[in-house]
């Protein structure tokens, strides 16, 4: 175990160096202060924006319209990925879509978007459902493809239903693929959905990035953009953790 | 509490003349473009409280047998019976399996595992509390009760799918290969373990094997197949006593019963293998 | 058994299933553009032909080549840092273990909130969406050339240490064929995020390129130019990205 630990002992380090480097150079005047601020003073500007409330609406919009396109797109994915899975012909005709679904960039579907749903946040959940969805469909189809058949033979063997096999053999068996499915659909949509703000509404922490670089406020740009890594971070690694917990007691000697 | 594993006294008939599970005139084909025959016909009688092995070559059809008498898959053509009644479509009550690949449930720990089958059928907790500490101990699984699959060998593991049949208390036991992935001295160690829960559960059982060690030892009765489609090309008894172990490796009569299996099995595998007997 | 043979009446059955499928898409679409009318979207056929009337006009072809500019050296530089970085971590366990969850969590991260800091550090213009392009596009190259290298068995370097071959030939014949299936997949996934990154980037800080025509066209309200760009981008992507996948296909085939 003391490998183990010396491994997070080292990406610790190389986490807090990097940080202590940047402030380093940041305070010597290496960097300029006005292309970029030192972590401290970035950490201290997110502390006072946050304390002030100002982008409290923001906070709340961004993060609303993520749950909304994430819970949408857990429950669609996975019905999707499970019909493609019991239709082989469809899923292979698919395959192509499936696999450049990522190199379309679906906020250009805005203006269209806008006319569907109006001038509310329903476009960018739409944006940050096509997203994340089809992440959670092709971690479903993995999920199952990999349910070993002879689980499938022992289920039968106990004369289980088509219900009772589904929700104690095959979920269970899949659930690390849809744990990493959640994972990826969740960093989908929070990323698609910020870059929608970004570039094209007028609300959400993705607007008030963009907002506050075009007027120069350098000091709630750094602060929200540390806010933005902080949280994608902390959601990441928290699934990231649980997704290891299920991947362990699937792996097999 | 020797009895926790016992179905087969307690069955009403037990005295019946009819085979415990026959197959008639069984074939399986694989459908498709180019349609594989994987097995049969075969005829086969299985005596009650009998220890029947399969030899035979790899692909000759021996899983698609344990298959077909489990109710796990259907025969393209003939009849197959299990306790006077034709098995159709689903596994009857009264049947266990034991598969070749690890079947245990990795996200169960190793009593939840052995305690699935008799939760799912609605079997009271104490009794399921029962059933499954005589098995874990009678399994010596009894320091990793609380272990989950992946902490545990392949032998180990393999003793969890074991016990997760025997707690159903089977009438039938269908094992395909279940000692395939395991080193030869841990086979010969689970071997006997197997004749003891043979004799203690009175079960019948169903053994299908690649080691013609394994089946001459274990069997009462062996029979060896022929490449695909595999039949029946020899049936022999062993004539061993039902008080056995692995110690039996060293009876005059065991290399006897091994060279015959082999003077059959070798046309055989050499058939499978794509070659001629010289 | 036979799964690699693909029959010709099956290649035929696929082609037709894909064929329903962007009929299939049409019809949706041109049920979008009756519902959501012209101010949102065209129809599908005004705007094949506009996109075809643009590829006789110059001022495409030069926004096309802006954009190809960045995309390339994006790939390049994207992909030469990732398999090496890759490579070196894969090799070097002790580091690929250490960076390997940075790596993954930078991955998640919206990178597009970096934008505003790559403009102050290398302002407006062709070497900002470049850079744009290869942070989108370096992680998953080097994430999956790990991978490669770490799930190398062991058995097959022993195998070539067995059998006498110098580190070159061992690097040729048996490290590079054992690995490059997987790298050619994180290939495959950094060029559709490096072509993510430079249109985004483009979107922004850029007077050229496919990107700025589609938002040039959504702040004009030119709905004709919009939908038609986005046309020809999505279906070079999938086009790019099929072919791409076939290749991918054949070279696990192989093994």
């Amino acid at each position: 175990m003391s490998r183990g630990r010396a491994v997070l002992a080292s990406r610790v380090g190389l986490i807090v160096g990097s940080i202590a480097l940047l402030e380093i150079l940041c305070r010597t005047g290496v960097i300029n202060p006005l292309t970029l601020l030192a972590p401290s003073q970035m950490a201290v500007a997110m502390v006072d924006l946050l304390a002030s409330g100002k982008v409290t609406p923001d906070i709340e919009r961004t993060f609303s319209t993520v749950a909304i396109a994430f819970a949408l797109s857990v429950v669609v994915g996975t019905a999707a990925g499970a019909v493609l899975h019991a239709m082989p012909r469809l899923r292979r005709a698919l395959d192509p879509l499936l696999a450049s679904y990522y190199a379309v960039p679906f906020f250009v579907f805005y203006p269209v978007l806008v006319a569907f749903f109006g001038l509310n946040e329903m476009p960018l959940v739409a944006i940050g459902f096509a997203a994340a969805m089809v992440a959670m469909a092709i971690s479903t189809l993995n999920g199952l493809d990999r349910v070993p058949p002879v689980l499938i033979k022992v289920a039968r063997m106990h004369r289980l239903g088509r219900l009772r096999t589904l929700f104690l053999v095959v979920v269970p068996a899949a659930a690390a693929s849809l744990m990493t499915g959640m994972k990826l659909a969740l960093a989908y949509a929070f990323i698609s959905i910020i870059a929608g703000e970004f570039i094209l509404s007028g609300r959400g922490l993705g607007y008030q990035i963009a907002y506050a670089y075009n007027s120069f406020d350098n000091k709630t740009m750094y602060g929200l953009m540390l806010f933005v890594l902080l949280v994608a971070t902390a959601m990441n690694s928290l699934l990231h953790m649980w997704e290891q917990r299920l991947l362990r007691r699937r792996a097999r000697a | 509490m020797a009895d926790a594993l016992a179905g087969a006294a307690a069955l009403p008939g037990a005295a019946a003349p009819a085979a415990h599970a026959s197959l008639r005139g069984v074939t399986r084909v694989y459908p498709g473009a180019a349609p594989v025959h994987a097995l049969g016909p075969i005829d086969l009688d299985l005596a009650r409280g009998e220890f029947f092995s399969v030899v035979g070559p790899s692909g000759c059809g021996k899983s698609t047998l344990i298959d077909v008498q489990a109710g796990l898959a259907a025969p393209s053509a003939g009849e197959v019976m299990f306790e006077g009644k034709p098995v159709a479509g689903k596994v009857p009550d009264g049947i266990g399996v034991v598969f070749q690949e690890d079947a245990s449930f990795p996200w169960l720990t190793v009593t939840d595992n052995i305690a699935f089958g008799l939760r799912r059928a609605g079997v009271d907790p104490a009794e399921v509390r029962r059933r499954v500490e005589y098995a874990i101990g009678f399994m010596g699984l009894r320091d990793f009760a609380r272990a989950y699959p992946v902490q545990l060998s392949g032998g180990m593991r393999q003793r969890v799918c074991i016990a997760r049949t025997l707690v159903l208390q089977p009438r039938l036991i269908l094992l395909d290969e279940p000692f395939g992935a395991l080193d030869q001295q841990t086979r010969l160690l689970m071997g006997d373990e197997l004749l003891r829960l043979w004799r203690e559960t009175r079960a019948t059982v169903l053994l299908i094997t690649h080691a013609l060690d394994e089946a001459a030892m274990l069997s009462d009765r062996v029979g060896a197949m022929s490449a695909r489609p595999g039949r029946f090309v020899d049936l022999l008894k062993t004539g061993w006593p039902r008080e056995r172990d692995s110690s039996l490796v060293a009876e005059a009569g065991f290399g006897a019963i091994t060279a015959r299996l082999w003077s059959h099995l070798r046309a055989e595998s050499l058939k499978a293998m794509g070659g001629a007997p010289p | 058994m036979s799964a690699t043979l693909v029959r010709p009446a099956r290649r035929r059955s696929l082609a037709l299933d894909q064929l329903l499928i962007v009929l299939a898409l049409l019809v949706c679409w041109q049920g979008a553009y009756a519902y959501a009318g012209s101010s949102a979207i065209t129809s599908p056929f005004a705007t094949v032909a506009y996109a075809i009337s643009m590829l006789e006009q110059g001022w495409f072809w030069s926004n096309v080549g802006a954009t190809a500019l960045a995309f390339v050296s994006s790939l390049a530089i994207a992909s030469l840092l990732g398999v090496l970085a890759g490579l070196g971590l894969g090799l070097w366990r002790f580091a690929g273990d250490v960076t390997e969850p940075v790596l993954a969590a930078l991955y998640t991260i919206p990178k597009v909130t970096l934008y505003p800091l790559i403009l102050l550090l290398f302002g407006l213009g062709l070497s900002a969406k470049v850079a744009f392009g290869v942070i989108h596009g370096v992680i998953p190259v080097t994430l999956f050339t790990l991978a490669a290298v770490k799930g190398l068995p062991p058995v097959l370097l022993r195998s070539a240490r067995a059998m006498r071959l110098s580190p070159r030939q061992t690097l040729l014949h048996v490290l590079a064929p054992a690995v490059l299936p997987e790298i050619f997949t994180g290939l495959r996934v950094g060029f559709s995020l490096t072509l993510l990154g430079v249109l985004i980037g483009e979107m922004f800080a850029s007077q050229k390129g496919m990107g700025f025509l589609i938002l040039n066209g959504i702040n004009l309200h030119n709905v004709k130019l919009t939908t038609a760009v986005v046309l020809i981008v999505v279906v070079t992507a999938i086009l790019a990205n099929a072919g791409l996948l076939a290749a991918d296909k054949r070279l696990r085939r192989q093994r």
